[in-house]
């Protein structure tokens, strides 16, 4: 089975505060970090190369520091890694970066299976991963808790909906997004961590991926951010203290006013 | 492509450094450098004084086409023959956003059996109804969804398309988009025109809220968006139900499907669904143990509403993860939130703070949430909310 798991370095989001006053961005101390649902994406990736046989290859497009998110994936168990970076790719957006993804794995000779996080935690658009297999016109399936394989060769997949769970078979290839009920990710294991130290890992840019500067980035954006601000402020809030049969009162008392 | 700088207007100021949401921007002495990660949001094109500072012009082969004629769509989530709420919300929305650009108002429903649903739609403001019928479409599936949304928009042109951020959505408009090879703007919770382009700006929060985008899509049609549940207005007054039915075929294409419907293996069992719950009981750490989350559901009850949840509560295990709240979860816009023993981690807040009123009940004067919160209790929740519930039922003489 070849195992391709699609990673992102974020940054960690909680640090990133806005300043009440001046309305910047409080950037001291932010790390970055594996996206946190791509390790769930990476470990279920990994169950898989176990149960079935295989490889997993780790596969992410970033700026050059993104080689450590790739080298963390390594450390936990992953056979091989690919960067794409490339000036061209800065300002992708979801399309941009699903159409450079896809093409990655076209180079790679293709996948069985496309594993990704739920969504990135900085963006929380969860639409590269959907797009990369409208591109490579395979199945998908979103959102899910549970991935077997059928005496078919067939996917079967538990997934998360609004009313519940369905479980649904896709035919491989097939691009899964997985939620954070699927496993419990694994710790690095030293020997990996030392292989993962010593391991090349290939930089893909624009002509090794046989796009065009038009296609990617910015440039090859269908959307476009015009605008970035701060959000808007809540209004002024009371702080009450008392026993708590006075407080419930007086709460009792003011939802009751406002309808 | 990236960022232009004329090193010789700027004054290294340090402005632009401090308006970058993306912290790429550092000045080396009086150099300023332009690091990685730079997304060409023009943030600090805006603060510079000196406008030594410009995003470069895209380069565009193709003029933008004309303007499509097929107007606003809304995507009818529908399930079992029973509409999502946030179809109505987003036909309310849509109808504001067709008025500005004097364009149709027409909704997709997609589905098996579902044409009853019809004059539901036309009151909610459809003023045309796309209806593809067919047994693929029974139950939802992201492939026959993707093929049949758009083979629809490929035939009637649609200028913009919005559906709502849910789980089904958010699985098969990307693919939407992709195939009609379009832009689109994930969990939108505001819409604008931009009267002299003529284009949909959408504003979506980002980096888990902490900071609001706005997006266009400027050369391509149709200019998509999800929005999420429980953020738009339906109409008030339904509009007549005379609107015009175009009925579809649905032709799933001569390949076997590569994707099938096996069955439904758990139903979330809410008394009250969070999504489009008008009040929610939210608790968290602070509720110590999975009993007193009854504490909860007694108190939703009362108000009529739905109970919700922080990670923290998820991951001890004393409610189940559709009930999750936050950046992780949910994204809820009650009228009314009541947070029980939340502290208000940040991942929290993202997935809350746009309801109406929020009431924080606390132990820690110092927590977060009371930084969001409209009320804020410092007391004990365990104690708090029993006493709330004796009150609700005293004064209805339960």
């Amino acid at each position: 089975m070849k195992i391709v798991v699609c990673i992102k370095q974020v940054p960690e989001t909680q640090d990133v505060r806005l300043d009440p006053v001046t309305h910047t961005l409080k950037r001291e101390g932010i790390k970055s970090i594996i996206n946190p649902f791509d390790l769930y994406a990476l470990e279920e990736g990994l169950r898989v190369k176990e149960s079935q046989g295989g490889t997993v290859t780790v596969l992410t497009m970033g700026p050059p520091q993104a080689e450590e998110a790739l080298r963390e994936a390594l450390g936990l168990g992953a056979d091989a890694a690919v960067l794409l970076s490339d000036r061209a790719f800065a300002g992708a957006d979801t399309w941009a970066t699903a159409l450079t993804l896809a093409k990655a794995v076209e180079k790679l000779g293709g996948a069985d299976l496309i594993f990704t996080g739920k969504q990135a935690i900085d963006g929380d658009t969860a639409q590269v991963g959907p797009m990369m297999a409208s591109i490579m016109n395979i199945s998908l399936a979103s959102w899910a808790r549970k991935v077997s394989f059928n005496t078919a060769g067939k996917a079967e997949v538990e997934r998360l909906l609004d009313h519940g769970y369905d479980a649904v078979e896709v035919d491989l290839p097939a691009l899964i997004s997985v939620t954070k009920e699927i496993n419990e990710p694994r710790l690095p294991s030293f020997k990996a961590k030392l292989k993962a130290k010593k391991e090349p890992i290939p930089v893909w840019g624009l002509a090794d991926l046989g796009l065009n500067a038009a296609e990617v980035g910015l440039a090859g954006s269908f959307t476009q951010v015009v605008k970035v601000f701060p959000p808007p402020a809540r209004g002024t809030s009371e702080t009450w203290e008392g026993s708590p049969q006075d407080l419930a009162a007086r709460l009792w008392q003011r939802l009751q006013e406002m309808t | 492509m990236s960022l232009i700088l004329d090193a010789e207007k700027c004054t290294a100021c340090g402005a632009c450094v401090d308006s970058c949401p993306f912290g790429v921007l550092s000045l080396k002495g009086e150099t300023l450098v332009i690091g990685e990660g730079c997304t060409l949001c023009g943030a600090c094109v805006e603060v510079c004084e000196a406008q030594a500072l410009s995003v470069p012009e895209t380069e565009d082969p193709s003029p933008r086409p004309g303007v499509p004629p097929g107007g606003v769509w809304v995507f009818a989530e529908q399930r079992h023959g029973v509409l999502a709420p946030v179809t109505r919300e987003l036909l309310g929305e849509a109808t504001r956003l067709a008025k500005e650009i004097d364009a149709a108002v027409a909704a997709v429903l997609l589905g098996d059996k579902v044409e009853h649903l019809v004059p539901e739609l036309q009151a909610a403001g459809a003023q045309r109804v796309y209806l593809a019928e067919h047994p693929l479409l029974a139950e939802f599936l992201e492939e026959p969804y993707a093929a049949a949304l758009t083979e629809l928009a490929r035939r009637f042109q649609p200028e913009i398309i919005l559906a709502g951020a849910t789980y089904a959505g958010r699985a098969f408009i990307p693919q939407v988009a992709a195939n009609l090879k379009t832009g689109l703007t994930a969990d939108c919770t505001a819409f604008a025109i931009d009267p002299e382009k003529r284009l949909l700006q959408q504003t979506r929060p980002a980096f888990g809220g902490n900071i609001m985008a706005t997006i266009i899509t400027p050369r391509t049609y149709p200019q998509m968006a999800t929005a999420r549940p429980g953020t738009f207005k339906p109409l008030s007054s339904g509009s007549s139900a005379d609107g015009q039915v175009v009925r579809v075929e649905f032709n799933p294409g001569e390949t076997a499907p590569h994707s099938r419907f096996l069955a439904t293996v758990a139903e979330i069992k809410e008394r009250v669904p969070l999504a489009g719950a008008e009040v929610i009981v939210a608790g968290g750490r602070g509720l110590k143990d999975a009993k007193n989350f009854k504490l909860l559901e007694e108190l939703a009850d009362l108000l009529g509403g739905a109970v919700g949840a922080t990670r923290a509560a998820v991951d001890a295990g004393w409610i189940a993860y559709p009930q999750q709240i936050g950046q992780t979860g949910k994204t809820v816009s009650p009228r009314l939130y009541i947070a029980c023993g939340i502290s208000g981690a940040a991942q929290h807040l993202v997935g809350m703070q746009s309801s109406d009123f929020i009431v924080a009940i606390n132990k820690d004067p110092a927590a977060p949430i009371f930084q969001v919160a409209d009320v804020g209790l410092v007391g004990d929740v365990l104690e708090i909310v029993p006493a709330l519930i004796q009150e609700i039922k005293k004064s209805r003489n339960v």
